[in-house]
């Protein structure tokens, strides 16, 4: 019989997401935030930032699947790849599967939280190993200001807007990508989710700011157990390619790559949205 | 006592932690009469909202903590005697005016003043002459005063009593405030300072000088701005050559008998920590600052100004903790700019006037909010800039006093348009909000120029106040005879 102890997320005042955990292995107050990481029986291990979960090991192949392997079979010719936040790896990780990308620059603005997934979370930390992977601890939107047309794609991997992440959900930030891409440049983002009002409420924020920079914006789920109310979404924004009608599935297919969740019917499919998130998109549009 | 140390806080404290039965005013006893405005601004706030009672002193006449609390104000400031001020530095700088001028007498003072100076001349009589600024004309901002025009201006008029300085300017221009009063004094004349924007001078390290270090007899500081205490709450300083008793019996001619303890308690506090703190506190906003210029300044067009204006006279220093952008060559106003920080990023910035803005800028302020606004600069850049055509240089418009805001304010008037007021004498006040510097004051002549420049003012979107003709498309008229020069 083991101790009864769980870690417990609020997913809003009156909704709680707990998940039976063994022991914390780290606890940290950085500069930023912070930092967790707890051992479950059914999650493995998991990372915590400011008391919200950010990956699972069970779990997080397909948060990175979905916000890499998307764009990336719309323009597998990417070349230099952005990358902000995602202090655990895991985009890193999914990018470096392609042997076409050159560069891969990873911003991330808390150090500790690198070190703190080298050590707790090696499945997703690999992902920086790899040559091509830059990591720069700075603020992502610092960074961004001062690359111009450099980009083909960006990737904001972030936390909520109410922690640090808050700069990465503002009309400034988004403007500075569109001048850091490329003409066939896509910027994709964590999306937030369109269940609960408060998550619902920074879905719209982000879109109608992503809205106000590129001319095309359009937005696509996956199904992530360990979120709030499981449903999650993801921006893709672009200068112009379509996420599905620029699809590349056969180029795609032919490059081999390995995944659990992402393929090219799924990626069609992932743009299809249920009728009250559309609604709700449409409010700024 | 030491400055560690805040004798009303404390009393406050002590005070709440007693008790008392609460059988005196205010009547919302400590916040339980009132439970909407206690959910909306905390138990803890109602609680030490009290009345002036034996252990708390009072500020009408103080004898205890109150009087601790003011000296050891007096003693961080350098000054021989400090006064808790309720009514804004507003309130302050009506002291000062009021404690040192009569009807009838003069003081010299620069246009760019606040608008309180003026109102202050309307309560006291006096009659104002103007120093023209020297102005910037790439950044269109009126700099500070030249002691050469000081000088002119003591020569024509040696029985004004008195010189007011404007230092630091809402920009940060500073002026030679020791020259100044060694000449003034030299002269028999008062030096009074609106040092609404200069708290910090007094607690930082490397700040220009402050009005007590350089002689001054009197300042105003607004140590709500840089300060960190309540809106609202501020201090007026006298140096030693003044009689502190007179004017506390000046300041108690308009200042309200239930000063508010939230005031006085913020003033109090935030005294002991700009004393225990404030070099730290400033130099990370002057790290702030520079962090900020030079990031703008990278963007292009922009131009972030700093100490590179000084020019030993006009702008004798500059307040390096000021972040104002000029925004002339991206092709918008300086209030346009500010329009769109809000409207479109989100970010409330301090002010813009024809040429520039401003953004305020505190300990309390985060990287990351620094970062917004400059990403948001540089997303306006790429969104809007265009040509530098079409915007209208600003120029400084000399008024002509005609006679003193006070027989004008009470004068006989007629209501006549806008574009036919050119020529007559103006009843009222054009102030252009922000910056709250009188374009029209009353006793002066309207002249065409003027008149464009309040249609100009008002296109661009500034908040035009002051006429009783809200949108300004009427002023207020002196009849003829109805006054005297």
């Amino acid at each position: 019989m083991m101790d009864d102890l769980w870690f417990s997320e609020y997913h809003t005042k009156n909704v709680r997401f707990s998940i039976r955990v063994n022991r914390q292995l780290h606890d940290e107050q950085s500069e930023y935030q912070h930092i967790s990481v707890y051992e479950s029986p059914d999650f493995g291990r998991f990372l915590t930032l400011d008391g919200a979960l950010m990956l699972t090991q069970r779990d997080e192949f397909i948060y990175h699947e979905m916000i890499v392997h998307v764009p990336m079979a719309v323009n597998p010719g990417v070349r230099d790849v952005l990358v902000i936040g995602a202090g655990d790896g895991g985009v890193a990780r999914e990018l470096a599967k392609y042997a076409g990308i050159q560069s891969i620059d990873v911003v991330e603005i808390d150090a500790h939280v690198v070190d703190v997934c080298k050590a707790y979370l090696p499945d997703t930390a690999s992902g920086f190993a790899d040559k091509r992977v830059a990591l720069h601890f700075e603020d992502g939107m610092r960074f961004v200001r001062h690359a111009q047309s450099q980009y083909d794609l960006i990737i904001v991997d972030s936390t909520d807007p109410s922690g640090p992440g808050e700069v990465l959900f503002t009309s400034e930030f988004y403007g500075s990508c569109l001048s850091a891409l490329r003409d066939h440049g896509i910027l994709v983002n964590q999306h937030e989710s369109p269940f609960y009002p408060e998550d619902a409420k920074a879905m719209r924020g982000a879109h109608r700011r992503i809205l106000s920079a590129f001319p095309l914006s359009r937005v696509y789920q996956a199904h992530i157990p360990t979120y709030p109310s499981g449903h999650w979404l993801f921006g893709f924004a672009s200068k112009g390619l379509h996420p599905v009608r620029d699809l590349q599935a056969r180029e795609w297919k032919a490059l081999g790559i390995q995944t659990r969740y992402y393929n090219t019917n799924l990626h069609r499919g992932a743009f299809a949205l249920p009728n009250y998130v559309e609604e709700q998109l449409k409010l700024d549009e | 006592m030491q400055q560690d140390q805040a004798p009303l806080y404390e009393a406050l404290e002590a005070v709440r932690n007693a008790r008392l039965v609460p059988l005196d005013v205010p009547g919302h006893k400590r916040g339980r009469g009132n439970k909407a405005l206690t959910e909306f601004l905390g138990e803890q706030c109602l609680s030490v909202d009290v009345n002036s009672m034996k252990p708390l002193d009072n500020l009408c006449h103080p004898i205890s903590v109150i009087k601790e609390a003011e000296s050891l104000a007096a003693e961080a400031f350098g000054a021989a005697a400090a006064f808790f001020m309720v009514g804004g530095t507003t309130s302050a700088v009506q002291a000062m005016l009021l404690s040192t001028l009569k009807a009838g007498e003069k003081v010299i003072l620069p246009r760019n003043v606040h608008q309180s100076v003026i109102n202050s001349l309307v309560l006291c009589g006096a009659i104002p002459v103007y120093v023209s600024p020297q102005t910037d004309k790439r950044l269109g901002i009126a700099l500070g005063m030249a002691v050469a025009d000081i000088k002119d201006a003591i020569a024509e008029n040696p029985s004004a009593k008195a010189i007011l300085i404007n230092n630091p300017t809402y920009y940060g221009v500073c002026s030679d405030v020791a020259q100044i009063t060694k000449l003034a004094h030299a002269h028999g004349m008062r030096v009074l300072v609106d040092e609404a924007h200069g708290t910090h001078f007094y607690f930082g390290k490397a700040m220009p000088v402050t009005a007590m270090a350089a002689g001054a007899d009197m300042a105003a500081v607004s140590l709500h701005k840089s300060g960190g205490s309540l809106t609202q709450s501020s201090m007026l300083l006298c140096g030693g050559n003044i009689n502190a008793d007179y004017v506390r019996q000046v300041i108690n001619l308009t200042q309200t008998t239930s000063a508010s303890y939230l005031l006085l308690a913020s003033l109090d506090i935030s005294r002991r920590n700009l004393a225990m703190n404030g070099i730290e506190i400033f130099e990370k906003v002057k790290r702030f600052a520079q962090y900020a210029r030079d990031e703008i300044n990278q963007i292009g067009d922009y131009y972030a100004f700093s100490s590179e204006l000084i020019n030993g006279d006009s702008v004798f220093d500059f307040d390096v903790t000021k972040l104002s952008v000029n925004t002339l060559d991206i092709g918008l106003a300086g209030i346009e700019v500010y329009d769109i920080l809000r409207d479109q990023y989100d970010i409330q910035a301090e002010f813009g006037d024809l040429g520039n803005f401003l953004a305020y800028l505190s300990v309390g302020d985060k990287n990351k909010h620094i970062e917004r606004l400059i990403s948001a600069l540089c997303d306006i850049r790429r969104r809007y800039k265009r040509e530098r055509s079409g915007l209208m240089e600003t120029e400084y418009l000399k008024p002509e006093v005609v006679t003193t805001p006070q027989k004008a304010f009470y004068a006989a008037k007629r209501s006549v348009r806008l574009e036919s007021c050119a020529g007559g004498i103006c009843g009222e006040f054009v102030m252009s909000y922000p910056p709250g510097i009188p374009i029209l004051a009353p006793g002066e002549r309207v002249t065409p120029a003027l008149i464009e420049y309040i249609r100009y003012a008002r296109q661009k979107g500034c908040m035009l106040t002051g006429p009783e003709s809200m949108d300004v498309s009427r002023l207020n008229i002196l009849e003829e005879g109805s006054y005297d020069g």
